[in-house]
């Protein structure tokens, strides 16, 4: 009897969920913030309601013509409840901020992982080769950063399970980083509405070991590099043409160039990311340098995002010695 | 009940001829410049499109009591929410209180005889009525699929369904809200009747002044957003699409500069339905009277600069971010204030509850909830993973359907003898309001869970380890649909057979109970002279301040 009543809770909690799984580094500080900002809740909800139910019962109606009491209003009353949200909500904005600022940043050592978001399917391109469609494999303790763009409409990458989401956009690179801290499997979810499949756009997130993660990534038919696919596409699209590791006056060379401050024709200084990549391929005019001459064609309609990630990719690698050296 | 009393004519008791019989005929309606006959129109043309949403609403949650959906293909589910939002959004709860109780009751409240334009008011339903005409027929003939916030470049570029439409029909109805704004503010400043000073305004018309600005200030910038959507679509200028040099993220930043606002728009008429019902049914003052109007006007100005909370998790710079969310967190300061002063206006009050005090009171309940889990979305951290997902949903559904809507129904209840010169049967109004409190609960507490779990919204299918929580949201749906539809037969069948009100059934203070019910067409057969405050409810003699001036005001 005891064991039934027992299993039929256990299954009832199982039907029931109330917390995702919690496998990433951030995962902890996050629900900490969200069980204060849950209890806040509960409290002034209860408070409230009590409040509203004692007065309700206590100064019920008794007679038609029954008067009231006037009270004032002391200001010290008011001060006292504008005071306090104010005192409780600075304190949140501190310790959500500082949490936000914290998560945002990727470790320098992050390994990194090209996403690729379109309609309705998620394409991930490990820097040493292997790509996926849907499933991302990771090794648990190490950090990863995701570096995202979409070839068609906004989609945004979420992994419950690390508490962690970002919009990933057409045109444009953004990042995102975790650090697993429990192998298994999670969900990965598209969570801007993207159109039709938007709700198949899911996939899921494997955390390994290292050793497995290692046996996963030799594993599988031998490929190029990202780099390496991106350099091939450097050559076939024609860049190498102008864009010699020497330099020369039609083109400057991009050795070295990623994560380097520029400074544009525009008159702004902007650091080569991935986005300025971009934007140089399929818009050369925008980020145009003085002492050369705007000649370069766009490549817009002729590269894709899968290419556009090895391109970008392969330019890094330029940039990787130089940037590794300072 | 006693409908075996109630005077069953059509002709009111009230002796003489009111608004509603004045003239009769089609053409007396359309054609009406009478700000309570166009209150009325409102009401009418909103409650068909209350009904359109809500069924799309009935539904979704159908369909979604199956993890592999139990009802549509995906195409026509993204249609349905995207129905239920557009209709439920741009063309119920924007125009909800303001154009109907706000049509009806702001000359009556203030002393005065019409609006200040009201050839302007007649135009703005027909504007109003343009627009809605054509969501339905985007709507009917095909549908849209992209959700109320027509995110580009989705929206601009790989739709296929009815988006130019659906855009022109929300640009159209923003006019509407414009002069309707326009007509509200000028009414306000110069319609007042003679000793009707600022601080003697029922704190309604500072709910409504609060709202007008930011109908006459934010509109224009989503007529101008669905404009250049709808150029970008058609002629592929490239404003939001990046492929030819436009940027997507400007589309959000323009449509929240307004549609964050617009929620305000939502909520601050229920507030000062709320203000309303909560002192005239615990006969008081209200507690901190500039305080809740002031609250008000600082709600209107701070909801123009909190936009960027809804793009958290766009990739904007974490600056931004950090400015936003501590102006996020400044805007629940006033609503916390209003909630605190309405609590202690009860405070030795002398409380009675029909069923518009139930709703006031599930309003301050909900919109509490409402308000507090708005803190989850505005600390950055957890709005990153709540952010996109059914928590978002449930967090906004507490606030305008809790809040808004409950209070739109409980100003209906308590306006309804005024505007009909009838009373509906008050037990069911009361078991109508507990039911909607109860349904509303389990429809929406269950998709905070969901939300905090992780699972997006917007999906057609889900995986199956959510299927218990959206069944119980389903289930609670169900009975709130109840809920809705209950009033709708009481309040038509009251018209008819609703006994006979008089002028002041509720014993309320306010110019709108001193005239007959229904109002004559002229409102006041003098205008009146005000020499009270606002709720100057009888007060025991031993129990009297002494009579000094100012000592609510700060």
């Amino acid at each position: 009897m005891m064991g039934l009543m027992q299993s039929g809770i256990t299954s009832l909690a199982d039907m029931i969920p109330i917390q995702p799984p919690a496998a990433s580094s951030v995962a902890e500080g996050v629900d900490k913030l969200y069980f204060v900002l849950s209890g806040i809740t509960i409290f002034f909800t209860v408070l409230i309601f009590s409040i509203i139910l004692v007065f309700m019962i206590k100064y019920r109606r008794r007679s038609d013509d029954e008067k009231t009491v006037e009270t004032h209003t002391p200001l010290v009353v008011e001060l006292t409840w504008t005071i306090i949200p104010s005192l409780i909500c600075a304190v949140l904005f501190v310790w959500s901020a500082a949490l936000y600022v914290r998560n945002g940043r990727p470790p320098q050592s992050s390994t990194e992982i090209f996403v690729i978001g379109k309609q309705w399917m998620w394409h991930l391109q490990h820097v040493e080769g292997p790509r996926e469609i849907n499933e991302l494999h990771v090794p648990v303790g190490v950090p990863i950063k995701l570096t995202m763009t979409s070839q068609d409409v906004i989609h945004d990458f979420y992994i419950p399970a690390f508490r962690v989401k970002k919009d990933v956009l057409p045109g444009r690179f953004s990042s995102l980083w975790f650090q697993a801290t429990e192998t298994g499997t999670y969900h990965l979810f598209c969570a801007q509405y993207c159109g039709t499949s938007h709700a198949n756009m899911i996939g899921w997130v494997y955390v390994m070991t290292p050793t497995d993660y290692a046996a996963w990534l030799a594993g599988g038919e031998k490929t190029e590099s990202l780099a390496q696919q991106g350099e091939r596409l450097f050559s076939q699209f024609g860049c190498n043409n102008c864009h010699t590791a020497e330099g020369n006056g039609r083109a400057p060379s991009l050795v070295g160039i990623y994560g380097k401050p520029q400074k544009l024709q525009s008159g702004e200084t902007r650091v080569v990311d991935e986005s300025l990549i971009q934007a140089a391929i399929l818009a050369p005019a925008t980020v145009h340098l003085p002492n050369y001459q705007a000649i370069m064609p766009t490549y817009q309609g002729q590269v894709d995002a899968e290419q556009m990630t090895q391109l970008v990719a392969y330019v890094k690698s330029l940039g990787s010695e130089e940037r590794n050296g300072k | 009940m006693s409908t075996g009393t109630a005077d069953r004519h059509d002709a009111p008791a009230e002796s003489g001829v009111n608004y509603l019989n004045a003239s009769y005929g089609i053409r007396s309606w359309l054609l009406t410049f009478d700000h309570k006959r166009i209150g009325l129109l409102y009401l009418a043309s909103i409650t068909v499109m209350f009904l359109v949403g809500g069924i799309a609403a009935v539904l979704m949650r159908i369909h979604l009591i199956a993890p592999q959906g139990a009802l549509f293909e995906p195409e026509t589910y993204n249609k349905m929410f995207s129905t239920h939002g557009i209709i439920m959004v741009f063309f119920f709860l924007v125009p909800s209180i303001p154009a109907t109780l706000g049509n009806f009751l702001i000359p009556l409240m203030i002393g005065a005889r019409d609006v200040a334009f009201p050839k302007l008011n007649l135009l703005s339903w027909y504007v109003f009525i343009t627009g809605a005409a054509l969501a339905l027929i985007a709507t009917l003939s095909g549908g849209v699929d992209t959700g109320w916030t027509f995110y580009p470049p989705y929206s601009s570029m790989y739709s296929h369904s009815n988006v130019v439409l659906v855009a022109l029909g929300v640009f159209i109805a923003g006019f509407s809200s414009i002069l309707t704004g326009l007509n509200f503010i000028v009414t306000i400043h110069k319609m007042r009747a003679p000793g009707m000073t600022w601080f003697r305004l029922p704190l309604f018309i500072w709910a409504m002044y609060a709202t007008s600005l930011i109908f006459v200030l934010g509109t224009p910038v989503i007529a101008i957003t669905v404009f250049l959507l709808g150029l970008e679509r058609i002629l592929h200028v490239g404003i939001f699409d990046p492929a030819v040099g436009g940027d997507p993220l400007l589309f959000q930043h323009m449509f929240w500069f307004y549609s964050h606002p617009a929620v305000y728009i939502m909520i601050l008429p229920g507030m000062g339905v709320v203000s309303e019902l909560i002192t005239a049914f615990s006969r008081k003052k209200i507690f901190g009277y500039s305080f809740v109007a002031f609250s008000s006007l600082s709600i209107a100005v701070i909801s123009f600069i909190v936009w960027g909370h809804h793009m958290f998790v766009t990739g904007q710079s974490i600056y931004a971010g950090l400015v936003f969310s501590v102006l996020s967190f400044l805007v629940a300061i006033p609503s916390a204030v209003k909630v605190f002063n309405w609590t202690a206006t009860l405070y030795k009050g002398s409380i009675s509850y029909e069923a518009p005090m139930l709703y006031a009171l599930g309003f301050i309940g909900l919109f509490t909830i409402g308000g507090l889990t708005g803190l989850f979305l505005a600390s950055l951290a957890t709005d990153v993973h709540v952010n996109g997902t059914y928590f978002v949903v449930a967090h906004f559904h507490y606030v305008m359907v809790g809040g808004a809507v409950m209070a739109y129904l409980g100003g209906i209840h308590f306006w309804w003898p005024k505007i009909t010169g009838r009373l509906y049967p008050d037990m069911w109004a009361r078991i109508s309001a507990a039911i909607i409190f109860i349904g509303f609960n389990l429809t929406f507490f269950p998709q905070f869970m969901l939300g905090y779990l992780g699972m997006p919204r917007r999906y057609a299918v889900y995986p199956a380890e959510f299927q218990v929580l959206n069944v119980m949201s389903s289930a609670g749906a169900s009975i709130l649909g109840i809920g809705y539809v209950i009033p709708l037969v009481y309040l038509i069948w009251s018209m008819r057979y609703g006994p006979v009100a008089g002028a002041n059934p509720w014993k309320a203070k306010g110019l709108e109970w001193t005239i007959p019910s229904p109002p004559p067409t002229e409102n006041f057969a003098e205008i009146p002279i005000v020499t009270e405050d606002a709720y100057n409810y009888p007060v025991a003699e031993a129990h009297k301040y002494p009579n000094v001036p100012g000592v609510a005001r700060v």
